[in-house]
């Protein structure tokens, strides 16, 4: 998917988690991700991370940065 | 089987508990109290003559053929309206009652066309049978008298004719529409003589008639009969099977003359419809046998090429030579499957079964991925199951029914007469919707309330809702400490307690006053509460969470575990909930368990015989997605059609056009055949074995009635691609598919086609706990252990409105049409409904210069489209609304990539747009008439389908 629906989808995700207690929301998004998407979009979430991840709030960038 | 003619007990069954012991002609017969004394009769073996007796409706007592003698009671009651007592004797057969019932038929037959050797009825006719029964000999008055026999016929309906000449006056079409649809369009005008059945508006088709049958299903004689039964005379056989529409899953009797459908019944003994039937059912097959569907394979090289038909060897054998072609040069994960809630669970399972075993990922999805899937997530996070609560009868219970989203007479008509007679009897209504759906207000229903909220908000309703619920004390505390995880309940008392979420911080944002929330809540938290649910629900941004904020409300007001209450999605297609229970998901295997899951992954690898992948693949939009950036090339699509049904439709046929090989199994060259290689001609619900589930949780048979059109059954296409793919599947009959399902799925274990065809349906979970199944979910527990509160916050849609696009479109479904229309479309259907329109307020319409019936353009930041102009206070100022029936309005180019944070769901139900005249079709128009033109070729056809 292009950077900015990939994004989006991931800050979407954190905005549910968001409501939770910090560590509890950060591996819920954390594990979302692992359940849900498939490798090709993890790869590229991890590429998009390791160029800086802009646009991606705290909590998404927190947890993708945990993904295996 | 022969025609099968359920025994008709003139009236309905009585539910009470108490037992009264009565005689009949000398027979001892024990009912429960409120029988009549005609249904013990039925039930002692005695018949009694009737005529506008049937036992779908209440007694009347009009026809006087059923009278009856009883000791000890002056004269000869209706044997309908008597009930039954302790130690009555009744006498049914008397020389008194004969002459009586004699006389009665005397003056019926002498204002009655003697025709009965050449009427339509002839065989399938109560009086006549009547006739037959009293002794009829002569009629005294003769034939010469006033009579009714020149009236005029009926024939505006497409698909039944009124003859009135035919007419006794029974009003048995009358109360059925009445009494079963609830819909209330005909009438007895006049008195005495001129007493005659009558549509408003002249005739049937302009009339409020919804055409569901019911009428033609009551008359006793050849008033009101099926025009395919004129044409075709009387069946001689029936094949009980299980509609192909709607989530309903309305059981039918295929009435068959040879291999030909003369029409189709709804069964009596059917679970989900007890005998009731909407128009799509019980008239709208006429597509199985249309000249469009294609009946041979076909291949192409290029979507350009004109289609070469072939052997069904070539066709399957150059799609398997292709998928290995595109994954050996790119890679295993570079194809995938898509299969439909209009494909039985043994199909669907197959497909998945393909994908995993056979192309050795996890690149599965079904449909139910743009419709039902947050109903998944949210009901698996909070209860612990993927499905609803309650069957169907359970509305019968309900005291109060909350309608969110959903607009069941035109999506799920049998079951919303169902629901309409629960609230004639006197259960509350509220409706959440910025609609003004039916349901609001409508013949002997009313909403107490319509909470006509901005589409977009409803998290933010139903968390004001439970912000009453919580700070006025209407929590059920018994049941969330006994039910509920504690901790999680805490949280989410706090959170919604939160001044953030009350009714009066809200109404600014949900369009909502904050009075009626208030209103609403609190009639919510009073006796039996149960929520029904349709897409306004799940294709949100926020789907997922507002399936939680349901559960949620359920739970806190102890409204889950018993008959009545519940929370109840409504599912859109036929088998949405089976095509999810089968596995087609990309995540999980059969029964909602995680591909990661070791245990349940090896079960299935042994008994598969492959290692299967423990990561999930991709859903269909991140297929395309990856189409469209070229690391996926090949897709296998059975009887869905993404071109039409899918948001973005520019983005869909980009991906599509992307591919290298498309193939298309489906009855018709739908929308993305356009875009495929190969063509493998499926079969309608009428030439296959197979079970579908309804939202009901309930598994019905789909039984074979002719033989597959094309030559293969579905699960046989699947089995022959899998096979020359090298994976071998070996079926003799989707028996054995099940067999496998039941073996792998611990809520499926107890189920078996031996099990269906003894008990007739079955609602899983059914295994050894609940060996014949479980029609309510939850009682004394949570399928998960304890049910789990969840924090649903409020986080308003990106997708905006602003200068540029001020309205939101949201999109919906009509009852004549059913979702892509490829069925419907290939019907009568459409003189109800013939292109999609766009309604749009008075207010709207007159600052854009717009008028009734204008064609005017609809554009949003994804696409625009052309349609004509309903101008309609239905509708709320700010909102239009419109249908996604016909592909050359093309609605899904509007919509957007936006979707469900949870699942991907699409958000349909929110696009910011701009309304405006227009002269002509929309290019996007232009080049899809012109690209379907090119495209569908085929070589020596000599014409496009």
């Amino acid at each position: 998917m292009n950077s900015e629906l990939m994004v989006h989808s991931a800050n979407q995700i954190a905005q549910f988690f968001a409501s939770y207690p910090h560590e509890e929301g950060v591996a819920g998004v954390a594990d979302h991700i692992q359940k849900f998407w498939e490798k090709r979009m993890r790869q590229q979430l991890r590429e998009y991370i390791a160029q800086g991840g802009s646009g991606l709030n705290e909590l998404a960038l927190e947890a993708a940065k945990r993904l295996g | 089987m022969p025609v099968i003619k359920e025994v008709d007990y003139g009236t309905p069954l009585s539910i009470a508990k108490t037992l009264v012991t009565l005689e009949i002609d000398g027979k001892p017969i024990t009912v429960p109290s409120g029988t009549s004394v005609m249904r013990a009769a039925v039930e002692a073996g005695v018949q009694v003559p009737k005529l506008c007796a049937t036992d779908n409706m209440e007694a009347f007592g009009s026809c006087r053929l059923c009278l009856v003698e009883i000791e000890g009671r002056r004269g000869t009651p209706a044997s309908c309206t008597t009930p039954a007592e302790p130690g009555m004797k009744v006498r049914t057969q008397t020389p008194k009652l004969a002459k009586l019932r004699r006389g009665v038929m005397e003056l019926y037959i002498s204002d009655h066309p003697l025709d009965c050797l050449t009427c339509a009825a002839n065989g399938d006719c109560e009086l006549q049978d009547m006739a037959g029964v009293v002794g009829l000999r002569e009629v005294r008055y003769g034939y010469d008298g006033a009579n009714h026999l020149q009236a005029a016929k009926d024939e505006s309906n497409p698909y039944f004719t009124f003859d009135p000449a035919k007419c006794i006056v029974c009003s048995r079409c009358v109360r059925a529409c009445e009494e079963v649809q609830g819909t209330f369009a005909l009438t007895i005008e006049g008195r005495g003589f001129e007493s005659k059945v009558a549509a408003g508006n002249h005739n049937f088709l302009d009339s409020e008639c919804v055409s569901c049958g019911a009428c033609v299903q009551a008359c006793p004689t050849a008033t009101l009969v099926e025009k395919s039964v004129i044409e075709q005379g009387q069946a001689e056989h029936s094949v009980l099977t299980t509609c192909a529409y709607c989530g309903v899953g309305c059981s039918f009797k295929a009435e068959m003359k040879g291999n030909e459908v003369v029409r189709m019944v709804p069964f009596k003994d059917g679970k989900a419809n007890h005998g009731h039937s909407c128009v799509k059912g019980r008239f709208a097959w006429g597509y199985t046998t249309h000249k469009d569907r294609i009946l041979k394979p076909m291949i192409r090289a290029k979507t350009t090429d004109p289609w070469q038909e072939v052997s069904w060897e070539e066709a399957i054998g150059y799609a398997a030579s292709e998928f290995k072609r595109i994954q050996a040069k790119y890679g295993q994960d570079s194809i995938g499957g898509i299969t439909s809630s209009r494909c039985t669970n043994e199909e669907s399972y197959l497909v998945q079964k393909l994908i995993r075993a056979a192309f050795g990922n996890n690149n599965t999805d079904t449909c139910a991925r743009v419709c039902h899937s947050p109903t998944g997530y949210g009901l698996n996070a909070t209860f612990g199951t993927s499905a609803g609560t309650q069957d169907f009868d359970s509305v019968d219970h309900a005291d109060v029914i909350m309608v969110i989203g959903a607009n069941p007479t035109d999506a799920h008509p049998v079951f919303a007469s169902q629901m309409k007679r629960r609230l004639r009897e006197g259960a509350r209504l509220i409706v959440i919707d910025p609609r003004q759906i039916d349901l609001v207000k409508m013949p002997h229903v009313e909403a107490s309330h319509h909470l006509a909220l901005r589409p977009g908000t409803n998290v933010a309703v139903m968390n004001a809702i439970s912000h009453v619920i919580v700070t006025e004390g209407l929590v059920d505390e018994t049941f969330v400490k006994d039910f509920c995880e504690t901790e999680a309940f805490e949280r989410w008392r706090k959170f919604v307690a939160a001044e953030r979420n009350s009714p009066e911080t809200m109404a600014p944002i949900t369009g909502v006053p904050a009075a009626d929330i208030r209103a609403a809540a609190r009639l919510y938290a009073t006796g039996n509460g149960a929520i029904y649910y349709g897409l306004g629900v799940t294709e949100h941004a926020q789907g997922s969470t507002m399936v939680m904020a349901l559960a949620n409300l359920a739970m806190a007001t102890g409204n889950l575990g018993r008959p009545g209450v519940g929370v109840n999605p409504l599912r859109g297609q036929n088998n949405v909930q089976g095509s999810c229970d089968m596995g087609a998901f990309p995540h999980e295997f059969t029964g909602y368990r995680h591909v990661s899951n070791e245990g349940v992954r090896r079960s299935f690898e042994q008994d598969w015989g492959v290692t299967l992948r423990a990561d999930p693949g991709l859903r269909i939009s991140n297929m395309l997605d990856a189409a469209v950036e070229g690391t996926f090339k090949g897709l296998y699509v059975q009887g869905e059609d993404i071109a039409q049904s899918d948001p973005n439709t520019k983005h869909v046929t980009a991906g599509l056009a992307a591919m290298e090989c498309v193939v298309i199994q489906d009855m018709f060259l739908n929308e993305t055949a356009m875009y495929a290689h190969v063509f493998l001609p499926g079969s309608s619900f009428l030439e296959k074995d197979g079970t579908f589930t309804n939202a009901e949780r309930r598994l019905g048979m789909v039984r074979k009635a002719i033989p597959p059109t094309a030559g293969l059954a579905d699960w046989e296409i699947t089995m022959a691609l899998s096979n020359a793919l090298g994976y071998p599947m070996h079926y003799n009959h989707p028996s054995e598919i099940m067999d496998e399902i039941a073996r792998l799925t611990p809520t499926f274990a107890g189920v078996s086609y031996q099990k269906l065809d003894e008990l007739g349906s079955i609602q899983w979970p059914c295994n050894e706990k609940a060996p014949e199944g479980t029609p309510v979910m939850h009682i004394g527990g949570f399928a998960r252990g304890k049910g789990r509160f969840m924090v649903t916050e409020f986080v308003a849609t990106d997708e905006r409105t602003s200068g540029r696009f001020p309205l939101i479109l949201t999109t919906g479904r009509i009852l004549s049409q059913y979702n892509v229309g490829a069925q419907t479309r290939r019907t009568e259907n459409n003189i109800w409904h013939h292109e999609d329109v766009l309604e749009i307020h008075p207010f709207d319409a007159e600052n854009r210069g717009i008028r009734d019936g204008d064609l005017v353009a609809i554009a949003s930041r994804a696409g625009e489209t052309t349609l004509r102009a309903d101008v309609t206070e239905r509708i709320q100022p700010g909102v239009v609304y419109t249908t996604f029936h016909h592909p050359v309005t093309g609605a899904n180019v509007l919509t957007t990539e936006f979707s469900d944070w949870a699942t991907s769901c699409p958000e349909y139900k929110v696009t910011a747009v701009e309304v405006r005249l227009a002269k002509r079709m929309s290019e996007w128009q232009e080049h899809y008439l012109e690209t379907r033109r090119q495209t569908t070729q085929i070589q020596g056809a000599g014409a496009t389908k």
